[in-house]
């Protein structure tokens, strides 16, 4: 069963980690867009898939949150990833499929995935 | 929306667009009663009675940036096309509720979906917030506060830090399937 203790021994983990997360400028934002449409489109999932893969390579510099729409609703899902001192990159009709190898090149390797994002549809 | 737990995410935007600091979701069903009511209460800045009856019509939104709103009238669509009903009650400074009731057994109801992913999106992307989230069914009942999470977790340690997330999953699968009786849901 989840316990509220086994929640204290998260806290006292977490409290380490911590102060590297706070005063790291370089943090990595990936953005979903969660309104109306991108959820009709499946964006939650493809939210699910970016913390499950980020939890998983244990990644401390990416924060992973929601935004609204931004009025290409028709390639929803659409997710940008924003990586201080790059261009922002826009990947749509993204699917939990294709996130982790956006995890894997764009965010870990610096490399974007040209055939996800939005210049490939267009 | 293929999932009512959608409509949920996409409505309690709304109340995070109000300025809420505690947005209060009730699920509560029943197969013995056939029912599934859904609650969502804030105390966000509230709407006048007019902005209440705008609010209901799809080409009403407070956003600038295009001229439909589709969350509350999608929601209440859903409510509706079961023989259910749908309801808002909002006063200015207070907050506003929302309640939608479903008639389980229709043909036309939509499923719950996977609310608990719901709960945990709301809660990871509004760190900030506080959320409490009840469920109940013929079986139970369960509730999450996420103020008696951040007494424990203190001021230094996010609701949106992963192993919290993980554990606010892992919480909420464990209670879903008690109140679900055990089945694989």
């Amino acid at each position: 069963m989840k316990s509220l203790a086994e929640l204290q021994a998260i806290r006292d983990k977490a409290k380490l980690e911590l102060n590297m997360r706070k005063e790291n400028p370089n943090a990595i934002r990936v953005l979903v867009g969660m309104a109306t449409c991108g959820i009709a489109a499946g964006a939650r999932p493809v939210l699910n898939a970016f913390t499950e893969e980020v939890a998983k390579r244990n990644l401390q510099d990416v924060t992973i949150t929601q935004t609204g729409c931004i009025g290409i609703c028709q390639f929803e899902p659409v997710v940008e990833i924003e990586i201080p001192g790059e261009d922002k990159v826009t990947y749509v009709k993204m699917t939990p499929e294709k996130v982790a190898k956006v995890v894997n090149d764009h965010i870990v390797n610096r490399n974007v995935v040209t055939e996800y994002t939005i210049g490939a549809y267009k | 929306m293929r999932e009512l737990s959608l409509n949920v995410m996409d409505v309690v935007q709304n109340s995070v667009s109000a300025n809420a600091s505690l947005i209060t979701i009730t699920v509560k069903e029943s197969d013995k009663d056939d029912f599934l009511d859904i609650y969502i209460e804030d105390n966000g800045k509230g709407m006048s009675e007019e902005q209440v009856q705008n609010v209901i019509d799809p080409f009403f939104t407070t956003r600038t940036t295009r001229k439909v709103g589709l969350g509350v009238p999608l929601f209440k669509m859903a409510a509706q096309q079961t023989g259910g009903s749908f309801d808002i009650k909002s006063q200015l400074g207070v907050g506003t509720t929302l309640s939608a009731h479903f008639i389980k057994s229709s043909v036309d109801m939509t499923p719950l979906g996977d609310i608990n992913s719901t709960v945990k999106i709301l809660i990871q992307c509004n760190p900030t917030l506080d959320f409490v989230f009840s469920h109940s069914t013929d079986l139970g009942e369960f509730v999450l506060d996420t103020r008696e999470l951040r007494q424990i977790l203190g001021e230094d340690v996010p609701l949106d830090t992963l192993d919290v997330l993980e554990w606010i999953d892992g919480f909420l699968k464990e209670q879903s399937n008690i109140i679900y009786g055990g089945a694989k849901i």
